[in-house]
């Protein structure tokens, strides 16, 4: 099985998709002749050519609204945000448009959209290239938003994005781009979007997180196992809707249970985790559930001490995995 | 490094408290104002807070005891520590061997979270019928986790609620009941504190430990009641003070308490100890609180110095001057249940004696005579008594003692200086 990065995963993915089914399209900035800001979607362009690798101007709504429409019309597009942080002027167009156009027409319509971007921080990318945006969106029924944490689960779960009748936000962690590398099967494959996933099993602690913290919490566990600390790890991989099923499940294994985001703390994607927690877990917790996150800071800042004081990192993940399991 | 708690001025004019109970154990980490005891004094009863964070090394006063303001209550080891460790462990280098230092350190001395139960811990341990005060817990704070428990039933070895071998700590701190009532619209809730808890505590103790066993007998004080009313109001008149049927009553019986002695004692579990002096414990009530102050060597004393006793004791009581040297060593206790018009009762045994006399009513009640009606002044004393000490057989003597006493006091018979 051929070793890829997280990067090569994802194009992969649209490349097969779009070998599979000629409704695939990709469209954003700078997504054709140069192949994307960070080569996502390198090669695209010279195999499917002008009109099927769109080179579209600065206006992330008309990416949006470009392809909300065009996906309206039975075409599958693939959307590139060059950054997750640029999605802002996007908004309108899923969320009063791609989010609620099955629902208000009374399923006349679909719009059958993947919107990828690239979030996260830890790059010294400063204020608008390190964002989490997935809180933005994770109120709007209607919406999908898939965050990967392996190159694994990138192919499955992109594959599975551009297949779905309905949009999907598709969440790539820039910094797991090259990062990660991981074995990727050969074969067509695709993962269940809405599933969460156990990456670790153990009897200690839970922790529950999506995207690069996955890896993070990995690499802790890894470590305390020396102090014979053993973890439980579910990747929930959908943020929106949750696998409730998933996390009742894994909050209950082990009664104590770290959430862990990389968004700042207020309103994050791990509060609702810990509403569901605490609406079906009551008698089976052990310790409050714990939540690591950034701070209620506007976002990253460049200076790398200060970067590094807001991002979480496998230091901060094995201290509070120390601390829930002494509990 | 140890500080000390000092007894606080818990007003003004106070120079004295008791401790009523310590609201923390030794090794027990506290915050600063934390409460740390009950205190009881003569114009309050109030919680002491901790002067300093830190965990207490030594409660060096007792639960009861009294000791003056200022005087040394505890031992508490702050956290000059504390600053090392913050130290350590601000360097990420060698983090984890601060880690170990710092789990034994708050392993050994900090038992906070023992009865901190989570929900888990709580549903589990009921499920299994498993008596959590046995569990010894690996969570921080000496909580108990869930993982103890599973490990307890993985095992089998559950520890279940044992009444009889853990009978002295079930003694010595009263059961919580099975079910509480509910407050309902209108009804007044009073907290149970102070004397009132003290009072709870010792009659739940003196009746789960003590088998109590009861007799009465009939007195004929006829003599004795002419005999008082014709000298009590010179005597009042004299002396200042009345003179009162239970001064005559606790002289009676410590005279036969002297030929008994028996009964004036205490059950100490192997053995029971006789006591040589005889001090009678009176109950004296006052609002809510009742009080148990002691007359000593009441067998040493006449009518008038026990009458005198009885009235300082109980003016005493009245005015919250009672201390605890008051009301110490009572070795027998005479309740003037009659004082209520009570003409039967049965009364608790004030632990540890081995009995208690309840002086009734006096009547007057149409009795034969000679085969012929009389009117005479009749009163019943009730006894109770520990049967572990004591028998029937004893204390029917006992008590005909007492009645023959009673009975031959009149003004021929009967000094009262």
């Amino acid at each position: 099985m051929p070793i890829m990065s997280y990067i090569q995963a994802i194009t992969t993915a649209l490349k097969e998709e779009m070998q599979r089914d000629n409704k695939v399209f990709v469209l954003g900035e700078d997504v054709g002749r140069k192949g994307g800001v960070f080569r996502a979607t390198e090669g695209l362009y010279d195999e499917f050519g002008e009109y099927r690798v769109l080179d579209t101007p600065l206006a992330e709504s008309a990416i949006a609204g470009v392809g909300i429409g065009a996906a309206m019309y039975g075409m599958r597009p693939v959307a590139e945000m060059q950054f997750a942080d640029f999605i802002m002027p996007a908004v309108n167009q899923i969320i009063s448009e791609a989010a609620k156009i099955r629902y208000r027409s009374n399923n006349d319509w679909n719009a059958p959209i993947t919107i990828r971007a690239p979030y996260g921080g830890g790059v010294h990318g400063a204020l608008y290239h390190s964002q989490s945006v997935e809180s933005v969106f994770a109120n709007q029924p209607g919406l999908k938003i898939v965050m990967p944490s392996t190159p694994y689960d990138v192919k499955g779960l992109l594959k599975a994005s551009i297949r779905d009748n309905d949009p999907v936000l598709f969440f790539e962690h820039k910094r797991a781009y090259r990062l990660l590398k991981g074995e990727v099967p050969d074969d067509d494959y695709v993962l269940p979007i809405g599933k969460a996933d156990i990456k670790r099993n153990g009897t200690d602690i839970t922790v529950i997180t999506y995207g690069l913290c996955i890896h993070f919490a990995m690499q802790a566990a890894e470590k305390l196992t020396e102090e014979g600390i053993d973890v439980h790890i579910l990747d929930l991989r959908t943020v929106y809707p949750l696998d409730q099923e998933a996390i009742i499940e894994a909050a209950k294994k082990t009664g104590k249970v770290l959430l862990i985001t990389e968004d700042n703390k207020e309103g994050s994607i791990i509060g609702e985790v810990s509403a569901i927690i605490a609406e079906n877990c009551l008698f089976d917790l052990d310790a409050p559930v714990q939540r690591l996150a950034g701070p209620d800071i506007p976002s990253m800042p460049y200076a790398p001490t200060t970067e590094k004081f807001f991002m979480v990192n496998p230091d901060k993940v094995e201290k509070a995995m120390r601390e829930l399991a002494e509990y | 490094m140890a500080e000390k708690i000092n007894m606080p001025q818990l007003g003004e004019s106070v120079t004295e408290g008791t401790i009523s109970s310590w609201l923390v154990k030794e090794g027990e980490h506290v915050q600063k104002y934390d409460p740390i005891a009950e205190v009881m004094t003569d114009k309050v009863n109030a919680e002491v807070p901790s002067s300093f964070t830190g965990t207490i090394k030594e409660l060096v006063a007792q639960e009861g005891e009294t000791i003056a303001v200022g005087d040394l209550m505890c031992y508490i080891e702050t956290g000059n520590e504390a600053d090392n460790k913050s130290s350590d462990t601000n360097t990420q280098k060698g983090a984890e061997n601060t880690y170990v230092k710092e789990k034994t350190q708050s392993d050994n001395q900090n038992k906070s979270m023992k009865k901190r139960y989570s929900p888990a811990v709580l549903k589990l341990s009921q499920e299994h019928n498993i008596d959590l005060s046995q569990v010894d817990g690996t969570g921080r704070g000496g909580r108990i986790t869930r993982k103890d428990i599973e490990k307890i039933i993985s095992t089998g070895d559950i520890p279940k609620e044992n009444k009889r071998t853990d009978a002295d700590k079930a003694l010595s701190k009263p059961a919580q009941a099975p079910s509480i009532p509910l407050t309902q619209q209108g009804d007044i809730e009073i907290p149970v504190k102070g004397v009132r808890k003290v009072i709870a505590e010792n009659m739940v103790m003196s009746t789960t430990e003590i088998p109590h066993a009861w007799m009465t007998v009939e007195v004929d004080v006829t003599d004795l009641a002419v005999y008082r009313n014709e000298i009590k109001n010179q005597f009042k008149q004299k002396e200042g003070f009345n003179l009162t049927f239970f001064a005559f009553f606790v002289k009676a019986v410590s005279q036969a308490l002297k030929e008994y002695p028996q009964l004036n004692s205490m059950w100490a579990g192997d053995k029971i100890i006789q006591k040589k002096d005889i001090h009678l414990s009176i109950a004296v009530a006052k609002g809510e609180e009742l009080f148990v102050p002691v007359i000593k060597h009441a067998d040493e004393k006449s009518i008038k110095g026990i009458a005198k006793d009885i009235s300082e004791l109980a003016m005493k009581a009245r005015s919250n001057k009672l201390t605890s040297e008051d009301m110490q060593d009572g070795t027998f206790t005479v309740n003037n249940t009659g004082s209520f018009g009570s003409i039967h009762s049965m009364g608790i045994i004030n632990h540890p004696q081995a009995a208690i006399l309840q002086i009734e009513s006096i009547v007057k009640r149409p009795v034969i005579i000679n085969d012929m009606f009389a009117a005479r002044d009749m009163v019943n004393l009730s006894l109770s008594l520990d049967h572990r000490v004591l028998d029937g057989l004893i204390c029917g003597k006992f008590l005909a003692r007492v009645k023959e006493i009673l009975e031959n006091m009149n003004k021929q018979t009967l000094s009262i200086y």
